[in-house]
């Protein structure tokens, strides 16, 4: 099937078959290999990306589903050149060891904070548990969300 | 790596669309709303569909939740993050918050859909038994029209619903908010189905229980109503006694078996234990209302 995707702003057509899914058509059709393909069973989260800007599992949607519609992956959050606040707190914080759910961690901090720029503790947890990382025990990742949302307005304002 | 069977893929642009597809192709057609639970089970091969029919483009028709005249209608592609974050929904049926907090995790909830969870059919999936409590009933659209199916005759055994192929579930429908209700449910962990889950709406009269219905899951091979404790309740006074014989009714009549979730003791010892805390909840929260959250 013919699907046109506008992934980070830019149009792409593909002709595929209809039980590929959204993670596999951005990996290896489009060659965005920054979402990361985990479990594949709707569990792990490390292939989060915004389906027309909500945070969704990739490996659980096919991508004729997304025909038409936006996707934005970790390589679409950032501006080139300068990290966003979220990404900024995982290095300040060092949120990250082997780095496989980072960016599908990011996804999900990224639109959280848009919804609740100034969250709880209890709050960021709860936000981010589907998604899971084996190595921090999630205690730095929870720290580089909270930097975030307390670097994040300033910072935006600056950029 | 799962890959699902090949099938051939048709969009519905309306919910009449989608009815004459399931007609068209016959058996072999399954609908597919927010797909988080069809998905997975066509990447096991446990849903081998011909051909998918996808319903998810139908916001305009089927994405709503809505009360007027004192009850409430949810439309099947309302998001279970949006029955979470209702106000409508958090303050008058409490207990479908206290589910939603506890189905799935926040991503799923942005893609996991009411209507999919309620016609699924899944023996252990939370929002059925909410529903159940709630005295709801389904709407469904067919090729011979409308009609609306009780919560309680809806299903009929794991993965099985009284609906016809062919019909369309396009709603959920609360005819009345209970006076208070809650939910409560024993899980191994984030993202899990419930061990155990008890769902409770009552009306009090006078200090007693003069109404109440409790629905639970995870605990038989499909949705069950615990009519035996309903019965011990009605017209009792609430208390540690009367939370104590419901409990022990409710555990003798679910029907649960042993698997990774735990054995049949357990998990009975658990529907004893929630259906106390969940009636207690519940009468809390009709004294203390408009207190609460």
């Amino acid at each position: 099937m013919k699907i046109a995707v506008n992934v980070n702003g830019e149009k792409h057509e593909a002709d595929v078959e209809a039980r590929l899914l959204l993670v596999h058509f951005v990996r290896e059709i489009l060659g965005l290999t920054g979402t990361h393909w985990g479990c594949d069973t709707s569990n792990c989260g490390a292939c989060t990306v915004f389906l027309d800007g909500e945070p969704v599992k990739s490996c659980t949607v096919f991508a004729v589903r997304a025909n038409s519609h936006e996707v934005t992956t970790i390589e679409g959050i950032w501006s080139g050149t300068e990290l966003t606040p979220v990404q900024e707190g995982f290095h300040v914080e060092h949120g990250l060891q082997c780095g496989f759910c980072t960016p599908g961690v990011i996804m999900t901090a990224t639109a959280f904070l848009e919804r609740n720029p100034d969250p709880t503790e209890e709050e960021i947890r709860e936000a981010i548990s589907g998604n899971l990382c084996r190595c921090t025990g999630y205690e730095n990742i929870v720290k580089a969300v909270q930097w975030a949302a307390k670097n994040g307005r300033t910072q935006e304002v600056g950029a | 790596m799962q890959v699902p069977a090949r099938f051939e893929y048709e969009v519905a642009g309306t919910v009449g669309e989608a009815v004459e597809l399931l007609e068209r192709y016959g058996e072999g057609a399954y609908l597919l709303a927010g797909g988080h639970s069809l998905i997975p089970m066509m990447k096991l091969r446990l849903a081998v569909p011909e051909v998918v029919i996808d319903i998810s483009g139908l916001d305009d028709e089927l994405r709503y939740i809505e009360e007027d005249d004192g009850a409430l209608r949810i439309g099947a592609l309302a998001r279970h993050r949006e029955l979470l974050e209702s106000p409508v929904v958090r303050e008058r049926y409490t207990l479908l918050a206290d589910a939603e907090a506890m189905i799935a995790d926040p991503l799923v909830r942005n893609m996991g859909t009411v209507g999919g969870a309620v016609a699924n059919a899944d023996p252990a999936e939370d929002l059925p038994a909410a529903f159940v409590a709630l005295d709801s009933e389904v709407v469904a659209r067919g090729p011979d029209g409308e009609r609306t199916v009780h919560i309680d005759d809806l299903h009929v055994g794991p993965y099985q619903t009284s609906l016809e192929h062919g019909e369309v579930l396009t709603e959920v429908r609360v005819p009345r908010a209970p006076q208070a209700s809650a939910y409560s449910k024993v899980k191994r962990r984030v993202g899990d189905y419930a061990s155990a889950a008890v769902g409770v709406a009552l009306n009090m009269s006078g200090g007693e229980i003069e109404d109440i219905r409790i629905g639970m899951c995870g605990v038989g091979s499909r949705t069950l109503r615990a009519r035996g404790a309903e019965e011990a309740l009605r017209g009792q006074s609430p208390g540690p006694e009367a939370y104590g014989r419901a409990g022990d009714v409710a555990a003798e009549e679910c029907d649960p078996i042993e698997d990774a979730k735990g054995t049949v003791p357990y998990k009975r010892d658990l529907v004893r234990v929630l259906v106390g805390r969940t009636v207690a909840t519940a009468v809390e929260r009709a004294a203390g209302q408009g207190v609460e959250r």
